[in-house]
């Protein structure tokens, strides 16, 4: 359904998408994962028509992106980032104009319009501007407006972004619905593991504007992990700076993340690595209250792959969802 | 996907900018403070003949005169100067007692104005000789002084012509309009070409009119796409299958609708306030303001396109936007400027735009008498619209 080859984005001197190719299958999930600024956004920006490759060509559903953009219009949905829609218009307005806009003839929009408000349980607030919605019930209009014009192919950029946790489930969910019953090919980009994991049927690992890593999320955690290594959450009823240094040093410990303030995520390698490591807790006095053999996530797998944590890309945009993204692992956990 | 298309797609996007718009309380509010504003404004620091308050202005009448033979006729005089003032220009007038006092009290700003009566006023009357009375005005204030001391030597001088004419007709036993002719046997009367005189307020209206609708589109267009660009919603317009072009087509035409709107209240409020008459055919006005309104479209476009955001958007706007607010003639006529700065202003759109309405406005033009104003506005209109819709497209794909 797409295909991409060599796609290469140069802002100045900036090499945002580097030489980057892969193909989406129809009806498939795909998820292009990694930190801020790793180049996503920019690929699907060259996808949807809305920025012009520096070179390489992609093809959507067999029309070129640049030499045909209007035929690869009509055939996408775009939920950018940013919400693409008018706080000052009423939820029907909005999708009246937009439906327009695709040349929807009026006796199906309004059809199309019902349908979809319905959908989304938006249907009683169809007269209210969207200015007055939750920020959730705004994602659900941003998402129902890239679908009026029933694309074959729909980009997905953040759609999670600032949402609440159950407003996240409720968009996965609906993505998902959408995939499985109008077999609508969905490209993703997320920096948020959990999407990746729960939505995609293959992920893309982005970094510096190149691809590190293609494979569906179990193949790609069994890469990460294998017989020797395995990912251990430990709690530490008196932990403090000072232990995590220590156990840092250990030969068998790969990765350390802090999860709150008495719990260590801890890659390790070897077949003592265990006693190791709590041998070295004891020395220094911990009282270990739990220790946990975890399932690997992509986190983990992002972090084998680049050596650097998601969380860790020093971007203001990323900040802000730190704090978010730290919950997730405690949730994952139970 | 035909000009239809086009077109349909850019009423569609008008109507929506529109509908925002209207949903804007404050912006609606503004749209109609911001003309008043303005008129108000200019129309009442700028002090115009007509418009000038005059019985603000406080005038002390000195009268010296000492009499002549028992007898005084300087009181006769001093009552038909306030007889003629009150009935026209309705000075402050009041008595003085002598020149210190008279001086001191304009020293301290209290008078703008004296009119002297000499000692031997009584004396020259009376012995056929020229009596010299001496208008005294506050010279701080150059415009005050010039305007006073015109209105009274005004009216001191009609009143020593009606003595003179009266005089010389009794003496010679001839009537009144025959003594007129041997005293100024060339009348001078000035008109315009049309009936009626004109005040600062029909100089300035037409030009404010077209400053705001060109103000509305060059502030407007680069602001609504900007703006529209850093919330994200342009994204889902581009994604659409439609022309860019009616992009920029509907997003001038909300701006047009808005502009001319503000150029109507504008052309209500010289009316209906200011007593402003138009002259010429209104529906050139109005094909005047699109006209104005096309020939600026183009740069419109062409500095949303340079501008990265809403802020660099709108300095460069203000770069360009000053420099011709003054020098189009808005304010100030580009006749009585300095040579270089009529040269400068030969090149701004707006001197054409503004000096065309002024023409259709207050004379009574046709288009056949503007032809030339027509032809550098639509030339210029082209030329950017020709530079600006490339620089469009690129910033679109960028």
């Amino acid at each position: 359904m797409i295909e991409v080859k060599n796609l290469t984005k140069v802002f100045g001197k900036f090499t945002a998408v580097d030489n980057i190719s892969f193909t989406v299958k129809k009806g498939e999930i795909f998820g292009l994962l990694g930190p801020n600024g790793a180049g996503k956004s920019t690929t699907l920006r060259m996808l949807s028509t809305l920025a012009r490759p520096t070179g390489g060509v992609a093809t959507i559903g067999g029309c070129d992106i640049v030499k045909n953009d209007t035929k690869v219009r009509n055939l996408l949905g775009v939920v950018s980032e940013k919400m693409i829609i008018y706080e000052r218009l009423t939820a029907k307005e909005n999708l009246w104009f937009f439906g327009c806009l695709f040349g929807i003839p009026k006796e199906k929009l309004h059809k199309r319009i019902d349908e979809l408000l319905d959908l989304v349980n938006l249907t009683q607030f169809k007269d209210k501007q969207v200015g007055t919605f939750s920020t959730g019930m705004r994602q659900r209009m941003n998402v129902i407006r890239a679908l009026l014009n029933e694309p074959q192919v729909l980009f997905l950029d953040e759609p999670t972004l600032g949402l609440d946790p159950q407003s996240s489930v409720e968009i996965r969910e609906f993505i998902k619905k959408l995939n499985q019953e109008k077999g609508t090919t969905i490209i993703i980009t997320t920096h948020m593991m959990l999407d990746a994991d729960l939505l995609c049927d293959r992920i893309a690992i982005v970094d510096h504007g190149k691809i590190i890593a293609l494979d569906s999320s179990v193949n790609l955690k069994k890469a990460t992990v294998g017989a020797n290594t395995s990912i251990i959450n430990l709690g530490i009823t008196n932990l403090n700076l000072d232990m995590i240094e220590k156990i840092k040093t250990l030969p068998c410990v790969g990765a350390v993340t802090q999860e709150g303030e008495t719990k260590l995520r801890i890659t390790v390698h070897g077949e003592d690595a265990f006693d190791q490591i709590i041998d070295q807790v004891r020395t220094l006095n911990g009282k270990i209250s739990s220790i946990e053999n975890l399932q690997p996530t992509l986190e983990d797998v992002f972090l084998h792959m680049t050596g650097r944590n998601v969380r860790d890309s020093v971007e203001s945009k990323v900040l802000v969802h730190t704090r978010r993204m730290a919950k997730m692992p405690v949730q994952r956990g139970r | 996907m035909g000009a239809k298309r086009i077109l349909e797609t850019s009423f569609r996007i008008a109507w929506k900018d529109l509908k925002e718009l209207s949903r804007n309380k404050l912006g609606l509010l503004m749209l109609i403070l911001m003309p008043l504003l303005m008129m108000a404004m200019v129309g009442f620091i700028y002090p115009s003949g007509s418009s000038i308050d005059m019985s603000n202005l406080k005038v002390q009448v000195v009268n010296l005169d000492t009499g002549f033979m028992d007898m005084s006729v300087s009181g006769d005089f001093a009552s038909a100067v306030n007889q003629i003032n009150s009935a026209s220009v309705n000075l402050a007038f009041s008595d003085g007692t002598t020149l210190d006092v008279l001086v001191d009290s304009i020293q301290r700003g209290e008078i703008d104005a004296g009119i002297v009566i000499p000692e031997n006023f009584t004396y020259c009357v009376l012995n056929k000789q020229q009596a010299n009375i001496t208008i005294i005005s506050d010279t701080s204030n150059p415009q005050v002084s010039q305007q006073v001391s015109g209105v009274l030597a005004n009216i001191i001088e009609s009143m020593s012509k009606q003595v003179a004419q009266s005089n010389l007709a009794a003496q010679l036993n001839i009537t009144s309009a025959q003594a007129a002719s041997y005293m100024a046997p060339y009348n001078v009367s000035s008109q315009g070409v049309v009936e009626g005189s004109s005040s600062y307020f029909d100089f300035i209206a037409p030009g404010l009119m077209m400053m705001t609708v060109m103000m509305s589109v060059m502030t407007g267009l680069p602001g609504a796409i900007t703006h529209e660009r850093e919330i994200g919603t342009l994204d889902g317009v581009m994604v659409a299958p439609i022309n860019r072009l009616s992009i920029i087509l509907g997003k001038t035409l909300a701006q047009l609708t808005r502009g001319l709107m503000q150029g109507l209240i504008i052309l209500i409020l010289a009316t209906a306030l200011f007593g402003v008459t138009i002259h010429g055919n209104i529906l050139l006005v109005i094909g005047l303001l699109l006209l104005g309104v096309f020939s600026f479209v183009g740069l419109g476009v062409a500095l949303t396109s340079l501008a990265k955001d809403q802020e660099s958007a709108s300095m460069m706007l203000m770069a360009i936007m000053f420099p011709m607010m003054f020098l189009s003639g808005i304010f100030f006529p580009v006749k009585m400027m300095p040579g270089f700065m009529q040269t400068i202003s030969s090149f701004l759109p707006l001197t054409y735009a503004s000096d065309a309405l002024r023409k259709v406005m207050v004379l009574g033009s046709g288009i056949p008498q503007i032809a030339t104003s027509l032809a550098i506005l639509i030339v210029f209109g082209i030329v950017m619209l020709a530079i600006a819709v490339p620089l469009f497209r690129r910033m679109m794909t960028r």
